[in-house]
């Protein structure tokens, strides 16, 4: 997208979320919708990021706590279901690792460089309870 | 009036497509986000929106991007309240005139930091409260002017160091009480006022529903945990904000017409305040000596307003 310099701003402006006429939007997931340029579901923040969230679906239980507190909408669910992480919205805050409620939690916290098959393998044993 | 969305349970709940974006330019972590999402994924709805210069909006429309998949306009600081009133006016204009393409009952929401609510947009807000636009202002508050690097505000509490009230030798921070915002608009009548924090999200999904059926003006105060200016790690967002809720700091009520108060939150155990204080670094230095009188007064400041809020709940006035 061209780029204008501070002096070209037009005094008010309007930029459309979408490309042409949309219906039911509330309604309509993101890989369904028609996007427009200026829509900053097109950019990335994943250079924001130092560490990163791995999930891994063998302890997950589908509670939603991830969902619902992920500041980016990052946590990708459908049909009830957490099947992944938007990694280019993610910006590696780590709410959704600390409010995971699972043992061991389905989400953790690596090194934004980390292979991700090698975080799986290294994923920590239950925990046990502290009396 | 349009049909209510049905939201039984959070596996339910997950299944909205939310109609705000990522790669806003919101810090990691902050709570901002988490309440918009909370609120516009409580309706089906269409939303006409506006936003108050601060966090939210700067963050949100960053030329040549918008994270808003509804209609949504920022003009300034103090007139959020006034713009999102000005739509509803005119929507109420050609629905009355038959001159509205199709029969669609927008929600109208508008959204201010708390210095563009406590603050700056007061008297705009107060406005729209006393001629009864039928739309709902959600103050996010952060307790601070975050935007501009950490002014205080009429909403920043006792104790807190902010940039114009900075913690040092000769002082503690801020010096005011925090203003009492929710019993002044519910002084304006309005049909139902209410205090909300984004990790009770059951609270806030009914409340942001009772508000969106409400026929008048709606004050929405959401408590926002803002981990640049209180300094905590982005992590802990939803755990700073339990603290908040369940230390009484940030009771959880509602006020309907004005008057009548219900509580809809009591926490199984009270933390004691000085948790909530020590877990954030604007209030680090209140854990010195020479200070420390302020944490008891805190705790007792807490109280006496808890039990104000239990004896309106029982006189059911
Ligand atoms: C009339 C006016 N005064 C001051 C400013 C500068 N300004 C922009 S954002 C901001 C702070 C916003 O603080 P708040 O409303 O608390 O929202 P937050 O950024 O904390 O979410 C200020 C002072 C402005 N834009 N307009
Ligand atoms: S790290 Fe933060 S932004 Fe990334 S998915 Fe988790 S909660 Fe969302
Ligand atoms: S400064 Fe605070 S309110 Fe502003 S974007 Fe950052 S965390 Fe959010």
């Amino acid at each position: 997208m061209q780029k204008s310099g501070w002096s070209e701003f037009e005094i008010g402006a309007m930029l459309r979320s979408f490309e042409g006429a949309t219906n039911n939007i509330a309604i309509t997931h993101q890989e369904d919708r028609p996007y427009s340029k200026s829509n900053s579901f097109t950019a990335s923040v994943a250079d924001w990021r130092i560490v990163k969230p791995v999930f891994n679906k063998e302890y997950c239980i589908d509670c939603q706590f991830c969902w619902i507190y992920c500041p980016d909408i990052s946590i990708i669910s459908r049909d009830k279901k957490m099947i992944g992480i938007d990694m280019d919205h993610c910006k590696g805050c780590g709410i959704c690792v600390e409010v995971c409620p699972t043992n061991p939690k389905s989400l953790l916290m690596f090194p934004e460089q980390q292979d991700e098959e090698a975080a799986l393998s290294e994923w920590p044993a239950k925990e046990k309870k502290e009396n | 009036m349009s049909e209510m969305k049905n939201i039984k349970n959070l596996k339910e709940f997950s299944t909205s497509a939310d109609r705000f974006e990522g790669a806003n330019l919101l810090c990691p972590g902050c709570a901002h986000s988490i309440i918009v999402r909370e609120v516009l994924n409580a309706t089906n709805d269409d939303l006409i929106l506006s936003a108050a210069t601060g966090c939210l909006e700067v963050c949100t429309a960053v030329y040549p991007y918008t994270s808003w998949d509804a209609s949504w306009i920022h003009i300034g600081f103090e007139n959020a309240s006034t713009a999102i009133a000005g739509a509803e006016a005119m929507h109420k204009a050609l629905k009355r005139k038959g001159r509205l393409k199709q029969e669609r009952d927008p929600k109208f929401v508008a959204f201010g930091g708390d210095g563009a609510t406590y603050d700056i947009g007061f008297q705009w807000l107060s406005g729209c409260f006393e001629r009864g636009h039928n739309m709902m202002y959600v103050c996010l508050d952060n307790e601070v002017y975050a935007n501009t690097g950490g002014q205080r505000s009429s909403s920043t509490p006792i104790g807190a160091s902010a940039t114009t009230s900075p913690a040092g030798r000769v002082s503690y921070g801020e010096k005011m009480n925090k203003k009492d915002m929710l019993a002044i608009m519910a002084a304006h009548g309005a049909p139902y006022v209410a205090q909300v924090a984004p990790n009770k999200w059951k609270d806030m999904i009914k409340k942001i529903q009772t508000g969106f059926a409400a026929n008048g003006p709606v004050y929405i105060n959401a408590m926002s945990a803002c981990t640049t200016e209180w300094k905590f790690l982005p992590e802990d967002t939803i755990a700073i904000s339990d603290m908040a809720t369940d230390s009484l700091v940030f009771p959880l009520y509602e006020i309907i017409d004005g008057t009548k108060l219900n509580i809809t939150y009591r926490p199984k155990t009270v933390v004691p305040v000085e948790e909530y204080l020590a877990a954030q670094g604007r209030f680090k230095h209140l854990f010195k000596d020479e200070y420390k009188y302020l944490i008891k007064e805190w705790q007792e400041r807490v109280d006496a307003k808890w039990d104000y809020l239990q004896r309106r709940e029982e006189a059911s006035v």
